[in-house]
């Protein structure tokens, strides 16, 4: 156990090594001259190069790479020219919602997708799982911001229930101040969350169904509900763990998506328009740690199996 | 398909030899593959959309060159069955055009991922050792890193046409196929003809391309119908984002790009029609997908 965990880490690490090494190599080319972003485009050849030379831009490649490596363990993502501020500044201020954002629509996604997942799996075949196979299917051949837009015409055009527009605080607790409408993006996210579990949830329970200890418990005289619950729900919820891990990088992706489309003031919006700034520093650094919560999820993921479930110890 | 090799194998006739084998195994694939309606109904809905985007234009003329801000936002009507977009473009021809470049990206994208991962997969599989784990923490690295921001981040600097977006999105979307040929290759290379073929003197290339690719193909055609949906998926958030590809160009992504004003204004036909072409392709291809991969698992045929 302890020595899985030591091995698991270590590559864990060499993976976050290899990450930084990427997002810094994807630096150096697209954003080659910090002295010229940062002095503007007026500024003489002269001053720039001087720029870069007392900043380290010109030291060698992999000296460069130390010295970001170092800033980085130091907890400083770098800066950004376009803002003039501080690249870890920027991403605080905005983490916690999308963190809210996320995190909610990830716990309800699971809540929902777990009891679907094992309620078509044991009425395999009926006419309701496929009515759910089907709009899960569907949903999950739907882009995000496109469920999103119908979203917002049926509730708030057709409707008039709630406004597309989260309140424009920087803050969480203002941008909460008008609950309700925060619901419409909560509900998009969630939906194509539970398109993707559910399915994968159904076929998880259906190989549980299939296993002897099933027949067995069945055939002590346990009643359904007792077996489901004992014996199904446990095991078959347990590949959800690894799921949600490997999810991450989708979540990241449709809460970009989403924030965009509802115009939410947290770090997918920032990128949309760091995108368009063109400011790679708060690009990079952003994708960097989307990267590492990658690898830090599928670490918790995995070491809370192994926790979970005795028979991954054994291997 | 190969356990199938193995089951059929004696009862070959001598003179048909491995290839009569191959062949029955893949038409049984195929026989599997056609008896599953809603597989044929998403190859039909493939089919549709590609023709519907290459050789609708032949029969349906419209001018999309020429801005007419004269007629912009017209609902639906005479000349223009699904109206007008806000540069006066006909909506279904816009709807053609903008499937092209979808498409074709979609497919060129999964074509060189496909060819890059399962050249990586089959060649980390079969060389094992360090080459093999450092080939795979390259795999673990690109993995990690979340999709769309490298595809947009790259994308800002270095495309805007069908063919930068394509080699972007299939230059970070191989990850997939490597892992699954690699897995594939790993159980194949025990295998006792891959050891019959090294006695008899092939090189690493000919294992390669002649045992191991050709074995591992059901995986690989299995994952091209996914990486395709995946593929138009993601140039669709390009598009969306405002990111795709550039005017007077079009893809269905970049259609939706307004569609909240759109809805707002009660333009529906500039928002739903090509919704449902992208979200029925996307449909398609993962349907396909689904039925390929119960086609080609032994496992799940029925007997």
């Amino acid at each position: 156990m302890t020595r899985y965990i030591i091995r698991r880490s270590l590559t864990a690490i060499i993976v976050l090594l290899g990450i930084s090494f990427v997002t810094f190599l994807l630096l150096h080319f697209i954003a080659p001259s910090p002295g010229r972003a940062a002095l503007g485009v007026r500024a003489t050849p002269a001053a720039v190069h001087a720029y870069n030379q007392q900043h380290g831009f010109l030291k060698p490649f992999l000296v460069q790479f130390v010295d970001y490596l170092n800033q980085l363990l130091h907890g400083n993502l770098g800066f950004s020219f376009v803002l003039n501020q501080s690249v870890t500044a920027i991403l605080g201020e905005r983490a916690p919602l999308s963190a809210f954002l996320s995190g909610t629509s990830v716990v309800l996604a699971i809540l929902v997708a777990i009891p679907l997942g094992i309620f078509q799996a044991v009425k395999r075949n009926s006419v309701g799982d496929n009515v759910l196979t089907a709009v899960s299917f569907t949903l999950y051949s739907t882009p995000v911001f496109l469920f999103g837009v119908l979203l917002i015409q049926i509730f708030v055009f057709n409707l008039n229930l709630v406004d597309a527009n989260v309140p424009q605080s920087q803050t969480l607790l203002g941008a909460l101040a008008d609950f309700k409408d925060i619901i419409l993006p909560i509900v998009a996210l969630t939906a194509t969350n539970v398109a993707s579990y559910s399915r994968y949830q159904r076929s998880s329970a259906l190989d549980v169904l299939a296993q002897d200890y099933i027949k067995v418990a069945r055939s002590k005289g346990l009643s359904t509900r007792l077996v489901l619950m004992r014996h199904l729900v446990r095991n078959a919820a347990l590949p959800m763990v690894t799921l949600v891990g490997l999810s991450i990088p989708a979540l990241l992706a449709g809460n970009l998506l989403i924030e965009a489309l509802f115009n939410i003031n947290g770090l997918g919006l920032l990128f949309v328009n760091s995108l368009q700034r063109q400011d790679f520093q708060v690009l990079l650094a952003y994708t960097l740690i989307g990267a590492a919560l990658t690898v830090l999820g599928n670490f918790i993921a995995d070491i809370a199996l192994t926790v979970a479930d005795p028979r991954i110890r054994l291997v | 398909m190969t356990q199938m090799d193995l089951m059929t194998a004696p009862a070959a006739p001598p003179e048909g030899g491995d290839l009569m084998v191959l062949q029955s195994g893949w038409r049984l694939a195929v026989r599997e593959f056609l008896a599953n309606r809603l597989a044929v109904v998403g190859v039909g809905a493939l089919l549709f959309f590609v023709l519907f985007s290459f050789f609708g234009p032949l029969v349906y003329h419209t001018d999309q060159t020429n801005t007419n801000i004269l007629f912009t936002d017209q609902p639906p009507g005479a000349g223009h069955p699904l109206g007008t977009d806000d540069l006066g473009f006909d909506v279904l021809g816009r709807l053609m055009k903008g499937g092209q470049a979808s498409l074709e990206i979609g497919f060129l994208a999964a074509a060189i991922a496909t060819v890059i991962g399962t050249l990586w997969g089959a060649i980390a599989g079969l060389v094992g050792g360090i080459l093999d784990a450092f080939m795979m923490r390259i795999v673990d690295v690109l993995l990690s890193i979340p999709f769309l921001f490298i595809v947009l981040i790259v994308s800002i600097k270095y495309g805007a046409s069908v063919l930068t977006l394509s080699a972007i999105l299939g230059v970070f979307s191989w990850l997939t196929s490597a892992r699954l040929v690699r897995g594939e290759v790993l159980t194949l290379r025990v295998r006792d003809f891959v050891a019959a073929a090294k006695v008899m003197g092939a090189t690493q290339m000919r294992l390669i391309y002649r045992h191991l690719i050709p074995n591992a193909l059901g995986v690989v055609i299995v994952n091209i119908t996914f990486e395709i949906a995946n593929a138009i998926l993601a140039v669709a958030a390009l598009g969306f984002l405002g990111f795709g590809i550039q005017f007077p160009q079009t893809d269905w992504g970049t259609q939706v790009s307004n569609s909240v004003t759109e809805v707002l204004n009660g333009y529906w036909w500039l928002v739903y029609p090509v919704s449902i072409c992208l979200v029925a392709t996307v449909m398609a291809c993962n349907l396909v997908g689904d039925a390929l991969r119960d086609a080609f698992d032994v496992r799940l045929r029925r007997r």
